[in-house]
């Protein structure tokens, strides 16, 4: 080798060893991975490659891959903690290979800017040098302070805002010893060199001042662990948590593209398996672990199961589908996608069942809108009786699809991977609604209408009774007046996080009773337990679920609670000891 | 030449549970305890979405489940819509669509 090159030395080989094999390896998993986009993915790509996307793809990659603007949003610590490893070691990356380059020497081999102060002994006097060697140090001490509060979140959670952390398997805890090890390492070379060759900054020199000049064994020792530290982290990477790192990136630019999960898994969803950090930001909140002690059914360890494939059919079904996760994920993995295809693997049967819906007689509601109130509004019958009555004062000719008998809209089929059945449905309800030629559809159930807005293609409007009864206000076609009873309102999961609709029921409430805030509400509502999501629990557990929901909604006392599901309000109705009402119900009561 | 008094009798149904076949039954009764405490109510099937429409009847799917008569399980329960109405009506607080599920995963076969 270069033996004669004055910038080698046998220490380099671990990490340049290492960084090779990661290259290698990730070269290799991004590329098979890219394999397995499906056809439609690839020619999305293939059109927006080199379009303007291009520009905010490169941003988010920097915000969320380094910055971690989501995470600071969340939590200040753990944004300063995450962000400070990322944007610290990008920095000294950058900033050393900026430096190294500008230093005048006969070659720079890459590892120069990693190994600088062992080989540049000197200080350097290119303009700028200072400045440089000035973040440097900064930055080192930037990413020191992040790994100090990586041990304390280690030790003690709840400092930074955590009750629980994630479980770790060995090849996890493995990456991350070696990480820990890295700049403390680095810190400590750096340190022994400036105590040798007074090449230090105002860091690493004070300290090098304060210890006798090290002699050449302590220094080749301690450079030669700094290199086996990241060739430690640098072969575990690749089979670690530590992969996000990498795919993140790669994920925010497909993304960005306009690539999006299918009900299968392809190589997109590679990508997002492999970006999930193992941070654990989606066990807190999730009513599973909160609630019951269900401890290995969440976000992170479903994904972890899937990429080491592995995938207990327990795991995928313990899941109350509420999204919870999902707004609390930081990488804004399409969680609720990837367990849907889990469960999609395990249909079980494929026959038509559901011939005898073709009793139903198709009828004609022409120039009327369509309201469908769903299963559950038929056993919370004051639902639809308010919305007629809401119907009538706005003087809107309506049809009441299920009037006396009511068909699933297929979606608790669809959750547990019935696709064939639940299609069989869409098909019927499809044709019902086609043939009647209606101009909308107002559903009162947030699960019917997150179906028939996401999954049937109707060629009409499709809005939820809050939407509807919001314009209907603010058009001035029905009057309210505005009691004084303080009322509290529910995001129903499938309504708000669902299909993003949080800013209807608020004005509609606002208008018509005095609306208190709950604890967590809007992204961050919690589930009321009964939803259609999950069949493993049963009532105790659903109860336990509803129980903390209820009580998140007890956070200003409320006088009542306002939701605009049926089976919300079902759940909180044995719950509560006021009343419990659908916002049509409100609505209904304060009609001028 | 039979007279038609306008009803008839229904023919005699004999259960012998001594050749009747549990282990399907405890399998239930093992992955959803709450199975047992079903009172036979009914307020599950008058409530079901799919009783609507046809003859569809998930307590009596459950009886002949308890009776070990599990030979039309399997295509009836193919008529559940899934909806959970009967969840949330049955007095008992059955499991209903986890029962629905392992059911269906016991009983019907491909
Ligand atoms: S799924 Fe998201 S929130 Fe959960 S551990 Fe992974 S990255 Fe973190
Ligand atoms: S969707 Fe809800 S229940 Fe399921 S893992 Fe996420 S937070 Fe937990
Ligand atoms: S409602 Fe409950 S208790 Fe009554 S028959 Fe149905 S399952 Fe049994
Ligand atoms: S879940 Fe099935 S059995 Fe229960 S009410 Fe709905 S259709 Fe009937």
């Amino acid at each position: 080798m270069e033996t004669s090159n004055p910038y080698f030395s046998p220490f380099v080989l671990p990490f340049v060893l290492g960084a090779i094999f990661l290259l290698g390896i990730c070269v290799w998993k991004f590329v098979r991975w890219f394999k397995h986009f499906d056809r439609l993915q690839r020619a999305i790509i293939r059109k927006n490659l080199l379009s303007w996307k291009i520009i905010p793809a490169l941003w988010e990659m920097f915000r969320e891959g380094i910055l971690h603007v989501r995470i600071w949003r969340k939590n200040l610590m753990l944004g300063y903690m995450h962000s400070s490893i990322a944007l610290g070691w990008f920095m000294l990356i950058l900033v050393g290979f900026i430096e190294s380059h500008m230093t005048p020497a006969s070659s720079h081999p890459f590892w120069m800017a990693i190994f600088y102060r062992f080989f540049i002994t000197t200080h350097q006097t290119f303009p700028g040098a200072q400045v440089l060697t000035f973040i440097m140090e900064l930055m080192l001490i930037y990413v020191l302070s992040g790994i100090l509060l990586a041990v304390v979140k280690k030790i003690y959670s709840r400092i930074l805002g955590m009750k629980k952390t994630t479980k770790h398997i060995l090849i996890d805890r493995f990456a991350k010893a070696f990480l820990w090890l890295i700049f403390p390492l680095r810190l400590l070379s750096e340190v022994l060199a400036a105590s040798r060759f007074q090449n230090g900054g105002f860091f690493t020199g004070f300290l090098g001042d304060l210890i006798p000049p090290s002699n050449e064994y302590f220094l080749l020792l301690s450079w030669t662990l700094y290199s086996c530290a990241l060739c430690g982290f640098f072969v575990t990477l690749p089979f670690s948590r530590y992969m996000h790192i990498f795919s993140e990136l790669l994920l925010i630019y497909f993304r960005k593209m306009g690539v999006r999960e299918k009900s299968e898994r392809t190589g997109y969803t590679m990508y997002e398996l492999n970006a999930c950090s193992r941070c654990g930001m989606c066990i807190d909140n999730c009513p599973l672990n909160k609630e019951l002690g269900h401890n290995d059914v969440q976000s992170v360890y479903f994904l972890r199961n899937l990429r080491q494939k592995k995938s207990p059919i327990r795991v995928a079904d313990d899941c109350l589908m509420c999204q919870r996760c999902a707004s609390d994920c930081p990488v804004n993995i399409d969680l609720m996608a990837i367990r849907q295809q889990e469960r999609n693997k395990h249909e079980m049967d494929t026959a038509d069942n559901y011939g005898y819906l073709d009793t139903v007689q198709p009828f004609n509601a022409i120039g009327r809108v369509g309201y469908f109130g769903g299963c559950m509004s038929h056993l919370t019958p004051g639902v639809p009786e308010a919305m007629k009555a809401i119907f009538e004062a706005a003087g809107q000719k309506y049809w009441y699809m299920d009037e006396d008998r009511t068909m699933c809209c297929g979606r608790p089929l669809l959750q547990q991977g019935f696709n064939r059945q639940a299609a069989d449905l869409r098909r019927k309800l499809t044709e019902m609604i086609n043939k009647s030629k209606i101009t909308m559809l107002i559903t009162s159930c947030p699960i019917c209408y997150q179906s028939f807005k996401k999954e049937y293609k109707l060629r009409i409007p499709v809005i939820h009774h809050t939407e509807y009864i919001a314009m209907l206000l603010k058009t001035g076609r029905i009057k309210v007046r505005k009691d004084d009873v303080r009322t509290v309102y529910h995001d129903p999961c499938e309504l708000g996080r669902g299909c993003g609709i949080y800013k209807e029921p608020r004005e509609v409430l606002k208008a018509t009773t005095h609306l208190v805030k709950a604890k967590q509400e809007k992204e961050d509502s919690l589930c009321c337990g009964i939803n259609l999501g999950d069949t493993l629990l049963d009532i105790d557990q659903q109860t336990l679920i509803r129980n903390a929901a209820f009580q998140n909604l007890m956070y200003k006392h409320p006088d009542q609670i306002a939701t605009a599901c049926p089976m919300c309000k079902k759940a909180f109705a044995h719950a509560s000891e006021f009343p419990v009402k659908d916002i049509a119900e409100i609505v209904r009561e304060n009609l001028k | 030449m039979s007279v038609n008094f306008g009803y008839s009798i229904a023919p005699t149904r004999a259960i012998n549970y001594d050749n009747c076949d549990f282990s399907k039954l405890h399998e239930l009764e093992q992955a959803v305890p709450s199975f047992k405490r079903c009172i036979n109510c009914g307020a599950c099937t008058a409530t079901c979405s799919a009783q609507q429409f046809t003859s569809f009847n998930i307590r009596k799917i459950k009886t002949l489940c308890m009776d070990g008569q599990y030979e039309s399980l399997g295509k009836e329960l193919k008529k559940c819509m899934l909806c959970g109405k009967c969840t949330l009506v049955c007095p008992r607080g059955l499991a209903l669509r986890p029962i629905i599920m392992t059911m269906r995963k016991i009983f019907v076969t491909k």
